[in-house]
């Protein structure tokens, strides 16, 4: 199981990466839309982890962008903000299998991993 | 009550403000003054023109009527009395004619025509016979006048001079009023006599009284110079001079209005009678004459009274019936207006916490991510997999950062309601929604919150946004009538099977018996000084109506207040 990371916020994104590899999970993070871009090319994931806002490019542009190259991938969206246009828009995404809102349990995060890829048996290593 | 209160239009008493939301509406007193003011011109000016122009044509031609009245009596009358003088004046003229002087003079035959005149065409007094030189040498009649000398009296040089004359009424030698018809007749000799005969005033006064018809007038006559000649009701004794005005002389009949020393109006009627020296006057009071146009005014204006009352009812009626309408259209207006500035400023806020929840996420989730961290290793490194301090300082951040999520999280969830329109509810979760942001208020004041739901409540259609301000408000202002220490009682039931039933029930201050009735109106308030609207009740009533429920209140003075409101639980997009 390889999983991407992609947040604006380094210091979020970075920790919650160790965690989840502490957690047996291999999490790669990126901080935007093209970094993560160009990470992909070189490396298989099988899920992304995106926030919805980002500057220049948004967690769901990316997911189109994704979707062209790697169709196969899957998706969990994580946002700051919970307003009705995001839930929607998150809601109605084909491929979408989740939202949380930010500050996201690392548990919930692993159940919701573990729910839409059914491969996690790991613990704390 | 006094009788304006009864009358008082219900928006005279919300006047236009300087603040306030009162501020926008109209000045309804100005509107509704104005509105009257140009109805009843509207209605008034062309009843009180036609009314004058009727009072004025009927005026007019009353006066006319009166002219033409008099003139015909006035007229009758000359021709009676010009015929009674005629009638003598050709008897004379024939007994002049058609005996000799001897038998005129001859005092037997003179007893005889006397006697013959006043049996044919009456109205002789007595006949004398006066020589050249003025005495009277034959007389026959009541007074002792045999050979009184008329030399030196008018009538008698008049006569010389005209050979006939008829005198004005005068005293004479028998002092008594009377008037003469003399003769003068030539005798082939070149000597001359007069044939004197005295009429009976008498009869000229009743031929006068006769013409009186209506018994208000007064006629009678006068001569050239003003001295009444037959008696008059009020204008003076025989041989005295009247007060009025000698009418100038004309052909025909006259009638004239002149204003007598009391001031009164009189109408008089004239007529110089013809080979006279008699003019015939009819004077009459014109305020006695305008007497039916008087009455026929009275009963125009009596009319007019009641249709300008009548007018003043409908007018004010109208008007405050169509001010009313506009005030009732401006209230909901301003109500509306009220409403959108509310909802705008709701979702402004929603958009503010949404935004404030978004930037103090994204810290928060690192706080939450580097504690996490610092517990992931805290907890596989050895030594101090056991430091329970640690741990338990780590949990407590951890803790507090998920309180914040939470709060955070409720605050999204209340913006993302107010975009939302019609969904699957469950009152449970909106009723701890809305207590989630009166918590700390409850706390603070020692509110006790008892929140009692049935079991069998179903999720059910609704507009999740609007029950959750129709709550707000019900808590919202239990909260306020409420002392600290108080107990609020939430109560959720299901009833009649379809409807579900919330019932927020507060000990607080109650609602007098008088507002309860008004408590729903808008801009209703009791808490204007501190800054109330009076419309959050108003809101919370046309929200529920939209969500085709019932709001009822029981409430007592001074022990609390309980709202109800019962929604339907079947598809509210159905019904709609």
């Amino acid at each position: 199981m390889k999983i991407l990371l992609v947040d604006d916020e380094q210091e979020l994104v970075s920790t919650l990466a160790e965690r989840l590899s502490i957690r047996g999970i291999d999490a790669d993070w990126v901080t935007s839309g093209e970094d993560a871009m160009e990470k992909i090319q070189v490396t298989t994931y099988d899920l992304a982890v995106l926030d919805m806002k980002m500057p220049r490019m948004s967690g769901l542009e990316l997911r189109k962008k994704i979707q062209e190259i790697k169709p196969q991938m899957r998706y969990l969206f994580m946002t700051g903000h919970g307003s009705a246009e995001d839930f929607y828009s998150a809601s109605s995404e084909e491929g979408a299998d989740c939202y949380l809102v930010k500050p996201v349990n690392i548990d919930v995060l692993i159940a919701k991993i573990t729910e839409i890829l059914g491969q996690y048996t790991g613990s704390l290593n | 009550m006094p009788l304006f209160k009864i009358f008082k239009p219900e928006f005279l008493s919300y006047t236009a403000t300087d603040s306030g939301l009162f501020k926008s509406l109209f000045n309804f007193k100005k509107l509704w003054i104005n509105r009257i003011l140009i109805l009843l011109c509207v209605a008034l000016i062309p009843l009180l023109c036609l009314t004058t122009f009727t009072f004025l044509v009927i005026k007019n031609d009353t006066e006319i009527e009166i002219d033409l009245r008099t003139i015909r009596q006035v007229s009758n009358a000359k021709r009676t009395i010009s015929f009674f003088v005629s009638e003598r004046k050709a008897a004379l003229s024939y007994i002049i004619r058609s005996n000799s002087y001897e038998q005129i003079n001859n005092n037997w035959q003179l007893v005889n025509i006397l006697q013959s005149l006043k049996d044919s065409i009456g109205g002789f007094t007595d006949l004398g016979v006066i020589d050249a030189s003025g005495k009277q040498i034959q007389y026959v009649g009541p007074y002792d006048l045999q050979n009184v000398n008329y030399s030196s009296e008018e009538w008698f040089k008049e006569v010389v001079i005209q050979n006939h004359y008829i005198s004005d009424v005068y005293l004479g030698f028998r002092k008594i009023p009377h008037l003469i018809i003399a003769f003068k007749h030539t005798l082939p000799n070149g000597a001359f006599y007069v044939l004197r005969a005295t009429l009976e005033t008498e009869r000229f006064n009743r031929i006068l009284s006769d013409i009186n018809l209506s018994g208000s007038e007064d006629t009678f006559l006068i001569n050239k110079y003003g001295t009444i000649q037959t008696p008059s009701r009020s204008h003076g004794n025989v041989l005295s001079k009247t007060a009025l005005p000698v009418p100038e002389y004309s052909e025909h009949t006259e009638v004239m209005e002149v204003t007598d020393s009391q001031f009164r109006k009189i109408i008089i009627g004239y007529a110089y009678i013809p080979e006279t020296p008699f003019i015939l006057m009819l004077t009459e009071e014109k305020t006695i004459l305008m007497q039916p146009w008087r009455k026929t005014r009275n009963l125009i204006i009596f009319f007019v009274a009641l249709s300008i009352i009548a007018i003043l009812v409908v007018v004010y009626r109208v008007a405050t019936h169509l001010v009313n309408q506009i005030f009732l259209a401006d209230l909901k207006r301003v109500s509306t207006l009220h409403e959108v500035e509310q909802s705008s400023k709701l979702a402004s806020i929603g958009r503010l916490a949404a935004g404030v929840a978004h930037e103090v996420n994204n810290p928060l989730a690192i706080i939450n991510e580097k504690a996490g961290l610092m517990k992931d290793i805290f907890s596989y490194k050895e030594e101090y997999k056991h430091d329970t301090k640690i741990l338990g300082l780590i949990d407590s951040i951890l803790a507090s950062v998920e309180r914040c999520g939470n709060i955070t999280k409720r605050l999204l969830g209340f913006a993302r309601h107010l975009d939302v329109s019609i969904q699957n509810v469950d009152i449970k979760a909106v009723i701890e929604d809305v207590l989630g942001f009166l918590v700390k208020e409850a706390e603070y004041r020692s509110i006790l919150v008892n929140v009692d739901i049935e079991e069998n409540i179903p999720q059910f259609e609704t507009d999740r946004g609007k029950l959750q301000q129709i709550l707000l408000n019900l808590v919202n202002n239990a909260f306020a009538a409420m002392q600290d220490n108080g107990h609020l009682d939430i109560k959720i039931r299901r009833v009649e099977h379809d409807f579900v039933a919330v019932s927020v029930k507060d000990d607080g201050s109650g609602i007098p018996q008088e507002d309860l009735k008004r408590i729903f109106e808008p801009f209703f308030s009791t808490k204007t000084k501190t800054g109330g609207t009076g419309l959050g009740l108003s809101i919370t009533y046309g929200l529920i109506q939209e969500l085709n429920g019932k709001l009822g209140v029981v409430s007592k003075f001074g022990t609390g207040s309980e709202f109800t409101i019962t929604l339907p639980l079947t598809n509210i997009s159905k019904k709609r």
